[in-house]
């Protein structure tokens, strides 16, 4: 009866469909590869927060404000 | 481009705009087949729910499978817009924060919910769940990801026309006001409603040209003709929806972004009665010279047209750019200032907005008060302030001339394509055999296949043909995408923020340095998708009775 619940029923949905993928496989693995490259190489190496990196917190308006006042 | 004078890095601008684009079209790439192939899986797999023919079970996995391979590989490719915003575009960014954020979050936490939850009962839930929570499933994973097109374009709709705020001079953002004026903007709801319906003429197209491959191989011939039918019916109602409903955001264009439209149409001097610019010589890699041309060289126009586009009154006014230049009465009598007028109060809200800041550090609240007043009475037009030169504000019309006439040309091109389809791979009493005639007569259809309702066994450049119409749609998905975006230039938000203010003061190289590896890897994913896509439908589908 046990077996029979939403909770195991969901997780035998994911359970076995993860288990029985075939291209979803190679879906997944481009996914992951991606998800690396996006989070672990562009946003760390490439993309900072302009404003984090040159204004205190706190003073983010202000620096915005002197971005935009000095032109 | 045209801001070289100015004191930022005039590189890092138009990198920042480069990269900003290159990423937006690549992202456009799998969007639009996402939105169209779920409705064509959906019809398939209702179709299977009414008749429990196995066929139709087979032919909806078939599609489903094609979608799992576009969304796994359009997923998060937008993400990396917003680390553009806080890189590149640092000062926008922070100016629209809570307006952006709000639409943005939605639809992040949609996207992952809904369509992460239906597209798993979709692919794995064939025999763990019942028919009719599959088929709810598969049709909520289409309406998840449209409901997230919704948000996005929300977003976008706001920038073009900012509606539901206020500048907070304190906290130097827009902050939301009216929640209810941003999501249900009309401007928002033309252009998310001329996206999508768009969006679904590709997931017809794809499909067409993906069941005309099977028919020029002979093989699949049951799936592709059925597959042909439902992507013909839906093909036709979406092109033709498009047409409305692009007439629908040019009345919004014209309405709110007045010199956007000038620049489509190439407009110099408006007035009444104005015909639509149905060809005229616009060269593609400069901006014509629209201060002493009284109009475009060569112009051929369909009366009327423009007016009636923009106003739904054959009579009505269209400003051209030089009236947008240099202020215009309308029609209902009201006054539209001319830029050098808007300059000086932009300047005015500009010095406002430094006054107010100064007064508030030194604690004088009189004088805080009294420049707030001014800012407030000057803000609609705070971004003209950094105009240095009206021309500035004139988008590069080549650009938006030929990339409306290029969306527009295709989308005439499809609603034919898709009436044509539908006429024979229906086979309407009379139409057809006049139709398949017609075709006959001007060589289009062999004389042997006039009488006959057979879509297969035609000579394998008709199906090239249709094939050959899947780079088409997606030229015309971008060019509408051209069109919106480069109209508005130099606005990242209408009339409040230039681009040379919006972009972070960083150097220009970086960003080119970031353009490049984005073009690369941008390829390499792009060719990948391709491979296994073509792949896939080199397999074919799998069916469950061999007789398929």
């Amino acid at each position: 009866m046990q077996k029979k619940g939403l909770l195991y029923r969901i997780f035998d949905l994911y359970y076995d469909g993860f288990r029985h993928m075939r291209l979803g496989k190679t879906l997944w693995a481009v996914i992951l590869i991606k998800l690396f490259i996006i989070f672990a190489i562009l946003k760390v190496f490439f993309f900072p927060n302009f404003i984090k990196q040159h204004a205190e917190k706190g003073e983010e308006a202000e620096f915005v404000a002197t971005q935009i006042l000095k032109q | 481009m045209n801001n070289l004078f100015l004191n930022i890095d005039a590189g890092s601008i138009d990198w920042a705009r480069a990269q900003f684009a290159l990423t937006a079209i690549y992202h456009w790439l799998f969007v639009p087949l996402t939105l169209g192939l779920a409705v064509i899986m959906g019809i398939c797999e209702t179709c299977w729910y009414r008749t429990r023919n196995t066929f139709w079970r087979d032919t909806a996995q078939f599609w489903q499978k094609l979608f799992g391979i576009n969304f796994a590989m359009g997923v998060a490719t937008g993400i990396i817009l917003e680390f553009e915003f806080g890189t590149n575009w640092s000062n926008y960014s922070w100016f629209v924060g809570d307006i952006f954020g709000a639409p943005l979050a939605v639809e992040g936490i949609l996207a992952f919910f809904m369509e992460s939850t239906f597209v798993a009962v979709m692919f794995f839930g064939w025999k763990k769940v019942s028919p009719g929570f599959h088929l709810a499933s598969t049709w909520l994973t289409g309406l998840g990801a449209t409901i997230s097109a919704w948000w996005i374009l929300v977003a976008n709709a706001w920038m073009q026309y900012p509606v539901g705020c206020e500048f907070n001079p304190d906290t130097m953002r827009n902050e939301m006001v009216s929640f209810l004026d941003v999501a249900l903007s009309p401007f928002a709801i033309d252009k998310f409603c001329h996206t999508v319906i768009s969006a679904w003429i590709i997931g017809a197209i794809f499909v067409v040209a993906v069941s005309c491959w099977y028919l020029m191989k002979n093989r699949e011939v049951k799936l592709a003709k059925a597959s042909i039918r439902i992507a013909a019916i839906v093909g036709l109602i979406a092109s033709l929806g498009a047409a409305m409903t692009g007439h629908k955001s040019g009345q919004s264009v014209a309405e709110v972004q007045p010199m956007k439209l000038a620049a489509m149409e190439a407009l110099y001097n408006g007035g009444t009665d104005v015909g639509l610019t149905a060809s005229a010589w616009v060269n593609p890699f400069c901006q014509p010279d629209y201060e002493k041309q009284h109009a475009a060289p060569f112009r051929m126009e369909m009366p009327y047209g423009l007016s009636i586009m923009a106003t739904n009154d054959p009579h009505g006014y269209v400003p051209g750019i030089n009236d947008i230049l240099n202020g215009y009465t309308k029609p209902d009598g009201t006054r539209e200032p001319s830029v050098d007028e808007k300059i000086a109060r932009g300047k005015i809200a500009i010095e406002a907005l430094a006054a107010y800041r100064a007064a508030k550090k030194t604690g004088d609240k009189a004088a805080a008060d009294q420049c707030m007043q001014e800012l407030k009475e000057n803000m609609q037009y705070f971004g003209y302030g950094y105009v240095k030169n009206k021309k500035d504000v004139v988008p590069y019309i080549p650009v938006n001339f030929w990339a409306f006439r290029i969306m527009v040309g295709l989308g005439c091109i499809f609603i034919l394509f898709f009436a044509v389809m539908s006429i024979m791979a229906f086979e309407i009493p009379y139409l057809s055999v006049i139709t398949r005639r017609l075709l006959a007569a001007f060589g289009i259809l062999p004389e042997t296949k006039a009488d006959t309702h057979d879509i297969a066994g035609l000579p394998a450049w008709h199906y090239w043909a249709a094939i050959a119409l899947v780079p088409l749609a997606y030229i015309a998905s971008e060019s509408g995408w051209l069109v919106a975006e480069f109209g508005r230039q130099p606005w990242t938000i209408q009339d409040m923020l230039p681009t040379w203010v919006a972009v972070s003061d960083i150097n220009g190289m970086s960003v080119a340095l970031t353009f490049v590896l984005f073009l690369v890897l941008f390829t390499l994913m792009l060719a990948v998708e391709i491979s296994i896509l073509l792949k896939q439908i080199k397999k074919g589908p799998e069916y469950t009775d061999i007789e398929h």
